[in-house]
């Protein structure tokens, strides 16, 4: 019994230690948020399809670059632009911050954009790794 | 046997052709603004301009031009955001003189030419603003996503509008936004980009 809390812990204090300890790998750096066809007809029936969260979390050389695509049949006001028909937009960020866009698609009139610091020490790692599994 | 050493070298050929491209585009700078792709025209408009003639975007093909909207009680947003500009354009240099800055007004009731042209000659001389009739404006905010409310304070009034500005290329190509707080470096940055030949 006691062996098997013993060998618990161990494994709990290494997977903490990688955890913190192993480099933050992202095979892309993009957070994409589509418009799928369809969208504005599904609207003008009366269905509120909500395409984008009104807080967005970003992570500096991790995944940093916000991605929205229109695949929809007509332009849309898509967080902060006027997206044509067929349109992407990228918008990288470099600097940790909090940026609010004014969005009409959403109730606040607003989409925030919080970028945070890329994740250096073990603690913050541990952290970025615990929020995202979440 | 002639077919052989022709197909070879075309193979040759284009293998150089798309290595080339390939390592140029690898090479080619990035802007730091938010890019539209595939870029489209930027949406053209006559408005009365501040410097006593008819504002009309496309007169500036040729150059890059920045657009923005605000207006001139604004007390934060269009400040900073001109501030900024008037900063890039004098670190521009000669190049300078191939960038035009643009400012359309939401605020028709008060930013009439001559006030427009006091307020950005504050900033840089070579900066044009725009006005015209509420419709018209509005019109031109829609055909660029561009919000604008009208916020009731006391006896006065202000807006709530969009805080980025656009970049349209030498072919009036809608090609990027650029967020509210980016520095004078980084549009120094991107239009030396879009200056390129």
């Amino acid at each position: 019994m006691r062996r098997a809390a013993a060998s618990l812990a161990a494994a709990a204090l290494a997977a903490c230690g990688w955890l913190a300890f192993a480099p933050i790998e992202s095979g892309s750096r993009d957070e994409i948020f589509a418009i799928p066809k369809g969208t504005w007809a599904r609207r003008m029936s009366g269905d509120p399809v909500e395409i984008l969260p009104s807080e967005i979390r970003l992570t500096v050389g991790v995944r940093d670059v916000l991605v929205l695509e229109n695949h929809d049949d007509v332009p849309q006001i898509f967080g902060p632009t006027l997206m044509m028909p067929g349109q992407t937009f990228r918008l990288p960020f470099a600097v940790a911050s909090s940026y609010v866009f004014t969005c009409t698609a959403h109730a606040s009139g607003q989409l925030q954009v919080i970028v945070e610091p890329f994740p250096a020490t073990p603690w913050a790692r541990l952290s970025w790794r615990i929020r995202e599994a979440i | 046997m002639q077919g052989r050493p022709r197909s070879r070298s075309s193979l040759r050929a284009t293998l150089l052709v798309l290595c080339a491209a390939a390592a140029s585009a690898a090479d080619s700078p990035q802007l730091t603004a938010g890019v539209f792709d595939p870029p489209r025209m930027a949406p053209d408009f006559a408005l009365r301009g501040s410097d006593g003639g008819e504002l009309v975007l496309s007169r500036f093909r040729g150059k890059v031009v920045v657009l923005g909207f605000g207006f001139t009680t604004c007390p934060d947003v269009c400040p900073t955001t001109l501030a900024t500009l008037a900063s890039a354009h004098k670190k521009l240099g000669e190049r300078g003189g191939e960038v035009q800055v643009v400012y359309v007004t939401v605020d028709p009731e008060r930013d009439d030419p001559e006030r427009l042209r006091n307020y950005l000659k504050s900033f840089d001389a070579s900066f044009v603003g725009g006005t015209g009739s509420a419709n018209v404006l509005e019109a031109v905010r829609n055909d660029y996503g561009i919000a604008a409310q009208r916020i009731v304070r006391g006896d006065s009034y202000g807006f709530s509008h969009s805080s980025y500005t656009y970049l349209i290329d030498r072919a009036g190509r809608l090609r990027a936004l650029m967020p509210y707080g980016s520095s004078a470096d980084a549009y120094v940055h991107d239009l030396l980009i879009l200056l390129a030949p």
